[in-house]
């Protein structure tokens, strides 16, 4: 009996990857060093992936983990991307706050 | 067993995504994040991914985080951020509210959801050790080279812009450089 409620089942790993949503997301709204704000991007982007190979299994579908393959790919761009306009603003001032870009406004 | 191998790398994802959030210097956040992406590695091949398992490895904790460390040390940013204060009044307690609602409601639509997972694809092929071949692998790339080969090769556009796109933003232009210099 206990043994039979001790396998993890497609709703432990959906709700693990809901609470590491959860916390990539408190780290977003929080963090104020540009980088970390990405890590907590990444970490969000990993639920998402996790999710979708749990219910790639579930529904017995390859099509979910080829979209896993896709968001990789992404977000192997986005990182990219965002690095070098970190970098490039970076550049010419000392302070790393997000709240230092203020004068990114028109 | 499983549950065993689950409750291990659920513990490494949980304790590495708190020490993203909670670590003030940078490099220890991008240390906890190579622990998270190990732990999601595991949780891939606990599901029969293993060649995302294996991606998972490569890129994200061999490039990405590398990538994150080097832009650290070449922007000299690795100093401690003073986590006690909070510039914004009542940021905290509304930013954990918000994503405890949303955990909550992500858990409500799985708990409840649940009922309504049925098999409907055409099945995963688990790999047997005993002929020698990867047959996750195989049925991944039959997918992306077959379903998905035109979303395959947009991809590769992407990866092309994006590498130009960086090398354009980071590099120091001269003529403007030596115009603001004046």
């Amino acid at each position: 009996m206990i043994a039979a409620l001790l396998v993890p089942t497609a709703t432990w790993y959906l709700v693990l990857s809901a609470i590491l949503f959860g916390i990539g997301t408190f780290g977003v709204l929080v963090r104020r060093n540009p980088l970390v704000m990405f890590m907590c991007i990444e970490l969000m982007l990993n639920a998402v992936n996790l999710s979708f190979v749990t219910l790639a299994r579930e529904l017995n579908d390859i099509n979910g983990q080829t979209i896993v393959f896709f968001v990789m790919v992404v977000a192997a761009a986005e990182v990219v991307v965002g690095l070098g306009i970190i970098v490039a603003i970076m550049r010419n001032r000392s302070s790393v706050t997000a709240d230092d870009l203020i004068e990114l406004n028109g | 067993m499983e549950f065993f191998v689950f409750g291990c790398a659920a513990l490494m994802i949980l304790i590495g995504a708190v020490g993203v959030i909670t670590r003030s210097h940078p490099v220890h956040a991008a240390l906890s994040l190579v622990l998270t992406l190990f732990g999601v590695a595991v949780l891939f091949v606990a599901q029969e991914a293993h060649f995302l398992a294996a991606v998972q490895v490569i890129v994200y904790a061999g490039a990405i985080v590398v990538l994150f460390l080097f832009v650290i040390m070449l922007l000299g940013v690795d100093r401690v951020e003073n986590l006690r204060t909070e510039p914004l009044t009542a940021q905290r307690p509304l930013a954990i509210i918000v994503s405890l609602g949303l955990i909550g409601i992500l858990v409500a639509a799985f708990t409840t959801g649940s009922g309504a997972l049925h098999e409907r694809g055409e099945g995963i092929n688990i790999p047997d050790l005993t002929t020698g071949t990867d047959a996750n692998t195989t049925q991944l790339a039959e997918s992306i080279f077959s379903d998905y080969v035109v979303a395959f090769e947009v991809t590769s556009v992407l990866l092309v812009v994006a590498v130009v796109g960086t090398v354009l933003l980071s590099r120091r232009i001269k003529s403007v450089a030596a115009e603001t210099s004046k």
